[in-house]
């Protein structure tokens, strides 16, 4: 039955626990920095096209850009916290 | 290789423990005062030279950028110590993990219940206590920025307002978005710092010397923009607490 395949795959994961948070923690830090890295990109293009058209404003741009730029990384930096607490702790 | 999220206890003064990255932080703040009581005592020239040149020039640079972001020269110079202390201590205690001997030169003791090598060098910001405090500290200086600038009921009325239902929900979202704002604060500083050292460890366990030098430049550039983006942060949000809305 569905009830005792979902208990006989619990006991065989809490068997191997120290295996299923290794995966796990991989896992997360792999997942949780796709989204950052795409919007990283997108950023940093923009800031690009901007100061193409418009090179008098680039240090105004640049700092605009680098702000932006941390406020995006802090979301890999949360999916890389959990990792490490799921590997470490 | 002893890679532990929680800082590891040195000694007990009083029941209290002190951990190696506390040790740090005292160093640091010790050292700024030296530094500052040093530079009071040879005397302040109206032409600079040396060290006071130094410093008076690291003062240019913030004073303008912060000029920058807040338009009035009172209203910065109320921003300066603040600003200007959060880049120092972060960066300082950033830099701190490319010393020699992080993470590697301790004395074998105790840590959560097995024994562990405990290293002498550990980064202040590695410690989510440490940026945990810092980012209070400043949060909590943009709240009295605002009550001091635009008056206690104004300020309020940014997060509880009855006007109309959508200020009001948005209102409730900021309300909790502060606190966010503490967490997001602590923990990309902490995760940086931290990542960091666990990379350099692990590259010095795997090719000793050699393959350390590229990890090392990046870590030096993280630990530079990580503490421009703490004080640049905590720059704007007091510059947004402090006008209406």
């Amino acid at each position: 039955m569905a009830a005792e395949q979902v208990t006989e795959a619990t006991a065989v994961a809490l068997a191997n626990l120290e295996a299923v948070k290794t995966i796990m923690a991989g896992l997360t830090i792999m997942i949780g920095a796709f989204g950052p890295a795409l919007a990283i990109g997108k950023l940093a293009g923009k800031a690009m096209e901007a100061i193409g058209r418009n090179p008098e404003a680039a240090s105004k741009i640049q700092t605009a850009m680098i702000l932006a730029i941390a406020f995006a990384e802090a979301i890999a930096i949360y999916a890389l916290v959990v990792a490490l607490i799921l590997k470490f702790v | 290789m002893n890679i532990s999220l929680a800082p590891e206890v040195l000694f007990h003064i009083a029941g209290i423990g002190i951990t190696n990255t506390y040790l740090i932080a005292v160093v640091i703040v010790l050292l700024a005062l030296v530094f500052g009581l040093v530079l009071k005592a040879r005397g302040i020239q109206a032409v600079p030279t040396g060290m006071q040149n130094v410093t008076e020039s690291v003062f240019d640079v913030w004073l303008t950028t912060i000029d920058s972001v807040s338009g009035d020269r009172k209203l910065t110079l109320k921003f300066f110590p603040i600003v200007v202390t959060v880049f120092l201590f972060v960066l300082f205690s950033n830099l701190v993990e490319l010393i020699p001997g992080l993470g590697t030169i301790g004395v074998y003791g105790m840590h959560n219940g097995h024994v562990a090598l405990i290293p002498f060098l550990r980064s202040a910001s590695a410690d989510l206590n440490f940026t945990l405090a810092v980012a209070i500290i400043v949060m909590t200086s943009t709240w009295i920025v605002g009550i001091r600038e635009i008056g206690f009921k104004h300020h309020i009325s940014k997060f509880f307002t009855l006007k109309n239902p959508i200020a009001a929900f948005v209102g409730i979202l900021e309300f909790i978005g502060e606190f966010a704002k503490i967490v997001s604060f602590s923990f990309r500083l902490f995760g940086n710092i931290f990542a960091g050292e666990v990379l350099l460890l692990v590259i010095a366990f795997l090719v000793p010397v050699i393959a350390g030098i590229p990890f090392l430049f990046l870590e030096l550039f993280v630990g530079l923009v990580q503490a421009v983006v703490f004080s640049m942060l905590a720059l704007v949000f007091l510059k947004m607490a402090a006008v209406h809305h």
